[in-house]
């Protein structure tokens, strides 16, 4: 998702370096202006957006009965920040962890982002940026309680120690942290604590399970969509089925019959017009938008078509175009004779992201002020687009931040069309809260895909076998354009997130040449997860194992020889990968290939190993070793999971039904049954993660899985089968 | 006079044609199909079993189709040891004794895939041939030991054949495309094939 | 509009409503037992998952005039059964979940499998369990699970 800009160049190292500055004042930060809705980079020095201290009592609560809750301010949606940044405050403050409870903050300015200033989860920052944050909170309230002790009993806080939510003082003393909380609380907050040195970790560092395990097994846990309050409504919308239709006319007696349905009404939405239903419940409000009969205007708005988007930018990809990289000699190629290079074109379909919990809002709006509960990325901008909707500021809007069922990039919307659509229906009713419910295919058909791209490379080859020259087109849309993020992620007319992974290749290749096309096409795009290095990474890592075939070198050798050295980080993870791997990785049985990729991103490096055979033709994974750099693993155990199960969402672009495509404006799938997510079969039967020992500041794991396993498991079938799969999804083997 | 002849002309020629029916009946009975009128009539059958409301569960694979597109069934359900799905994903778990039309999902009583023996496509999903069907559908050693009359019988009874007429509505709410003949047209050309010797082409 | 008298996790309850309304919305919103997931209203998913008649269901698409007097078991009162424990159980010791909201139909599912074949294979844990989807995908945990709750519920020989 969102990259450090250039500029600031955030390695892990500068990173810790800006949030010591944080901590006393100086904070580095964007802030989103709400009146001019821009995002502008606040120079060092000057006042930030984000509070520069946090006031722990907003973060943590020690209950009479010895529970502490932490307030997470990140949506949980899977990837296990609800036990993680707990665990952060928890060791530091030595709180006793099985009394620990997560919950998830509201929307509120103590709860953004410290690097980017908005309340978000995204980028797989939420440890990145909060990892110091966490701890630093768990520490001052640490302080706090022993300063308390020490009062109480005439001594000083060097004679105190801490352990499972109990002071201990001189002469055997004790008091537990729920003893001490209220008057703790009216101590001052530390400016400077001291953190713990990772020697003194008891949590973090640890294989710790999850929070919310049970409540997830056990049908509790409450998601979204499970919202239910008094008197509320369900709604839901009739969408055009072109993007940015209008209504023209709508007949709506048949659908007004079914019992339970209470109104029915054209709204405006983020791209054209719809047709609301509010019923009691949502059987009669699905019943109902079935029997509408309406006409729609599709005037004047452009009827996408991915055939003919292809014809168009296959021809973009011949004409100049805005280059970001130009590194060496632009004609080396030309040098370079034709038996000696590789041409690939490559093509990536849209993709829907498809979380498991269909999309959902609740508003009620009250006149003077409103309540919303959102399973959002988001928090900040969307509670900003209620407001909006509402004629209110955005303190009048209460932004309750609900468990969600997956995300992977579909929340974090900059134009909040979904909580934007809630929040119109609500304003009708006024003091009624309101359900909106988007339907399997109102996701399926909704927009906010993954852009389709289209790359055409020409390497040329040197005599020692490494690529020499690189040209390198990319055509595809821009994601932040006509966003407030555009300001940060593009220059000179290149979109930073269509370029990551190429721009920023760690190979070293001497003259590379990058040039971009961003179509403009009347299709909403967004960030699906590991966003520009789900298309990047597949070409540069197919590319590079063909060119390891062709110098017939052992892939995980050829990388070794390309790799810059300073690429040290995913050097690591290829030697880490190496050893891993080399029990079954030499012991192979007929029929059955391995598949090397390594990628990094978000500052977190990956190797990946896969074992892959061919099975009613179709890829079998039987095995993936994985091997990653991190820097420090908060909870190993969150990063196990995350690597375990995000290559499968990254094997979502092999499926043989993994693409949405247009015909004359209108998608073609409409649920599951025309696109087809991994199921168990079409996983890896087992994952072993194993993580480079690092005691440098955490990066991501949210999205570092997915890049490296759709081109590990083709260059295993390339093995297979000696053809180049250059097009996804894979719709034949 | 002359009403007395209309009258005896009327019943005259009603006998007649009732006598003509007799023995046109009678002359079936004695007379059975020629081996060209079974083969057509098979020709007929034929065509009902390979639509898609029979020849989805008559799969070669170890999955059914779905839809008069025939794709491979949802939810990866596969035939199980019994044709009735596996634990968890049993046929029945989802289709009901009878169609349920407000969620698009058919239904019938003991609804399974047919044996492996009774396939009417190959492991490409492709229909076989009409001599292939034929001889499958009256090998009594796959056919669950049916003899004509055996087979007639299930043309005209078996619930799971007759829901192919009654195939109820898709989740669009259209009704799904019924066979290429009424199932009265069915069971008649099955009679006819059957009291032909079941003859199969070649 | 009718009333249906259910069985729901060993309780009687009595519903009325719309009789084209799927099991799924029933429990949902009449009943206000939300454990049970809405995915896609296809059966394509298994969210929806829950038992009738002890087979494992997808009530997203069995309409409430199709249950009879069927008992109805749920994720909600799945613990009651040993092999229900032994899967929740399983479920947690192996940290299977990630963002969960699959989790309850991947439980039922694997609950059914488990009551039929107390010791499955591989083949018989991807057939019974390949039609449940993770988004998240969790499959490789779900697989150990299984596993262990197999374990659990055969140890002693039972």
């Amino acid at each position: 998702m969102i990259r450090s800009v250039d500029q600031y160049e955030f390695n892990r190292r500068g990173f810790l370096r800006v949030s010591f500055a944080a901590a006393s004042g100086l904070l580095v930060s964007l802030y989103l202006d709400p009146h001019s809705a821009y995002v502008v980079q606040a120079q060092e020095g000057t006042a930030p957006a984000a509070p520069a201290s946090y006031p722990p009592d907003a973060f943590v609560n020690i209950r009479p009965d010895g529970k502490i809750v932490i307030q997470v301010n990140r949506l949980e949606f899977g990837q296990g920040v609800q036990t993680a940044l707990p665990m952060l405050l928890a060791d530091e403050m030595d709180a006793d962890w099985t009394n620990v409870i997560a919950t998830l903050a509201p929307a509120a300015d103590v709860y953004k982002d410290p690097l980017f200033g908005i309340q978000m989860v995204g980028g797989s920052g939420s440890i990145a940026h909060s990892f110091l944050q966490y701890r630093e909170l768990g520490a001052k309230t640490r302080a706090m309680l022993i300063a308390t002790a020490a009062d109480r009993w005439g001594t000083t806080a060097d004679q105190c120690r801490t352990e499972a939510s109990v002071v201990h003082g001189p002469d055997g003393r004790s008091a537990t942290y729920a003893e001490l909380a209220t008057d703790a609380a009216r101590k001052p907050v530390p400016s400077n604590v001291r953190l713990k040195d990772p020697k003194e970790f008891r949590l973090v560092g640890k294989r710790v399970k999850r929070l919310d395990s049970r409540s997830k097994c056990d049908g509790s846990l409450k998601f979204g969509l499970d919202l239910d309050l008094p008197g509320m409504k369900v709604a839901v919308v009739a969408h055009p089925p072109v993007f940015g239709g209008r209504v023209k006319s709508f007949v709506d007696d048949e659908a007004r019959r079914i019992e339970g349905v209470r109104d029915v009404f054209e709204i405006p939405l983020a791209r054209g017009t719809g047709v609301a239903i509010v019923a009691d419940k949502f059987w009669p409000a699905k019943q109902a938008r079935s029997r509408l009969k309406i006409q729609w205007d599709v005037i004047g708005v452009e009827a996408a078509d991915s055939a003919e988007l292809w014809t168009r930018y296959r021809e973009l990809s011949h004409t100049p175009g805005n280059v970001p990289v130009n590194q060496g000699d632009v004609k080396a190629l030309d040098r370079i004779a034709a038996s000696d290079r590789i041409v690939a074109e490559y093509a990536f379909p849209f993709l829907a992201h498809s979380p498991m919990e269909p999309l959902n809002t609740t508003v009620r709006f009250d006149g003077d002020r409103a309540e919303v509960w959102a399973g959002s990325q988001f928090q900040t901008v969307d509670q900003m687009a209620v407001a909006e909707v509402l004629g209110l500021k955005p303190q009048q809007v209460t932004f309750h931040t609900e468990m969600a069922g997956g995300g992977f990039g579909r929340r974090a919307v900059a134009d909040s069309h979904i909580q934007r659509e809630a929040a119109t229906i609500a304003k009708r009713l006024r003091g009624t809260p309101v359900k909106l419910v988007w339907t399997r295919e109102d996701d399926v058909q909704g927009g906010y895909y993954r852009p389709m791209h289209l790359h055409r490379v020409e390497v040329g080859v040197g005599s020692d076998g490494l690529p020499v020259a690189w040209r390198h087109v990319i055509v595809g849309q821009s994601i932040t354009a006509d966003t407030p993020f555009a300001g940060f992620t593009t220059k000179n007319g290149v979109d930073s997130t269509a370029t990551e992974g190429v721009a920023d290749t760690h190979y070293n290749i001497p003259n590379l040449h990058l040039t971009v096309h961003h179509p403009k096409v009347n299709v909403p795009v967004l960030w699906w997860r590991s966003v520009g290095h789900t298309h990047t990474a597949f070409v540069m890592e197919t590319l590079i194992d063909e060119l390891a075939t062709r110098a017939r070198v052992d892939p995980i050798a050829y990388r070794r020889k390309v790799l810059k050295p300073e690429a040290k980080e995913l050097l690591s993870t290829l030697d880490l990968l190496e050893k891993a791997s080399a029990g079954w990785r030499n012991a192979l049985p007929k029929g059955h290939a391995v598949g090397i990729s390594c990628h990094e991103c978000f500052g977190t490096g990956v190797a990946c190993a896969v074992d892959v055979s061919i099975e009613n033709k179709r890829p079998r994974i039987h095995r993936a070793t994985l091997a990653v750099n991190c820097g420090l693993a908060v909870n190993p155990l969150t990063v196990e999971s995350q690597f375990q199960a995000g290559v499968t969402f990254g094997l979502s672009q092999l499926m043989a039904k993994g693409a949405i495509t247009l015909k004359n404006g209108v998608v073609e799938q409409r649920n599951f049954d025309g696109y087809v997510p991994p199921y168990i079969v079409d996983a890896p039967v087992a994952v072993d993660v194993h993580i480079v020992p690092s005691g440098e500041a955490p990066s991501g794991c949210g999205e570092p899985p997915v890049p490296v396993i759709s081109p590990a498991v083709v260059n295993a079938l390339a093995r297979l089968t000696g053809k180049r799969y250059r097009t996804l999804p894979l719709v034949s083997i | 006079m002359r009403r007395i002849r209309v009258d005896l002309f009327l019943l005259a020629a009603f006998l007649v044609v009732l006598s003509c029916v007799l023995a046109a009946r009678f002359a079936e009975a004695s007379n059975p199909p020629t081996t060209a009128q079974g083969l057509a009539a098979w020709q007929q059958v034929y065509s009902v079993l390979t639509n898609p409301r029979c020849i989805n569960c008559h799969t070669a694979t170890d999955y059914p189709q779905q839809g008069d597109d025939r794709r491979r069934h949802v939810a990866n359900v596969v035939r199980g040891a019994e044709g009735k799905g596996v634990p968890g994903l049993n046929c029945a778990g989802c289709h009901q004794e009878t169609n349920a039309d407000s969620t698009g999902v058919p239904g019938g009583h003991n609804w399974h895939l047919a044996p492996l023996s009774m396939r009417w496509q190959d492991i490409n999903d492709r229909a076989l041939s009409s001599g292939d069907v034929c001889r499958a559908l009256t090998d009594r050693s796959k056919n669950n030991n049916l003899d004509g009359p055996g087979l007639l019988k299930h043309h005209e009874e078996e619930p799971l054949v007759k829901w192919a007429w009654n195939p109820g509505r898709r989740p669009d709410g259209t009704t799904r495309t019924l066979p290429p003949l009424t199932h009265e047209e069915f069971v008649a050309a099955t009679r006819r094939w059957v009291e032909a010797g079941t003859p199969c082409p070649k | 509009m009718a009333t249906y008298q259910l069985t729901v996790n060993g309780k009687r309850r009595e519903v009325t409503v719309d009789p084209s309304t799927p099991l799924l919305w029933v429990l949902r919103e009449d009943l206000k037992m939300t454990g049970t997931k809405f995915g896609c209203g296809i059966s394509a998913c298994g969210a929806c998952t829950v038992h009738v008649g002890g087979v494992a269901t997808r009530s997203c698409i069995v309409p409430i005039s199709h249950i009879g007097d069927r008992p109805i078991v749920t994720i909600e009162g799945i613990s009651q059964d040993a092999v229900g424990r032994a899967v929740q159980d399983a479920w947690v010791e192996k940290d299977v979940v990630q963002c969960g909201y699959c989790q309850s139909g991947q439980i039922m599912s694997a609950v059914a499998l488990l009551k039929d074949t107390p010791k499955p294979t591989d083949k018989n844990i991807e057939e019974s369990m390949g039609g449940n989807l993770c988004r998240c995908g969790t499959y490789p945990r779900i697989r150990e699970a299984i596993k262990t709750a197999s374990a659990q519920i055969t140890k002693g020989g039972a």
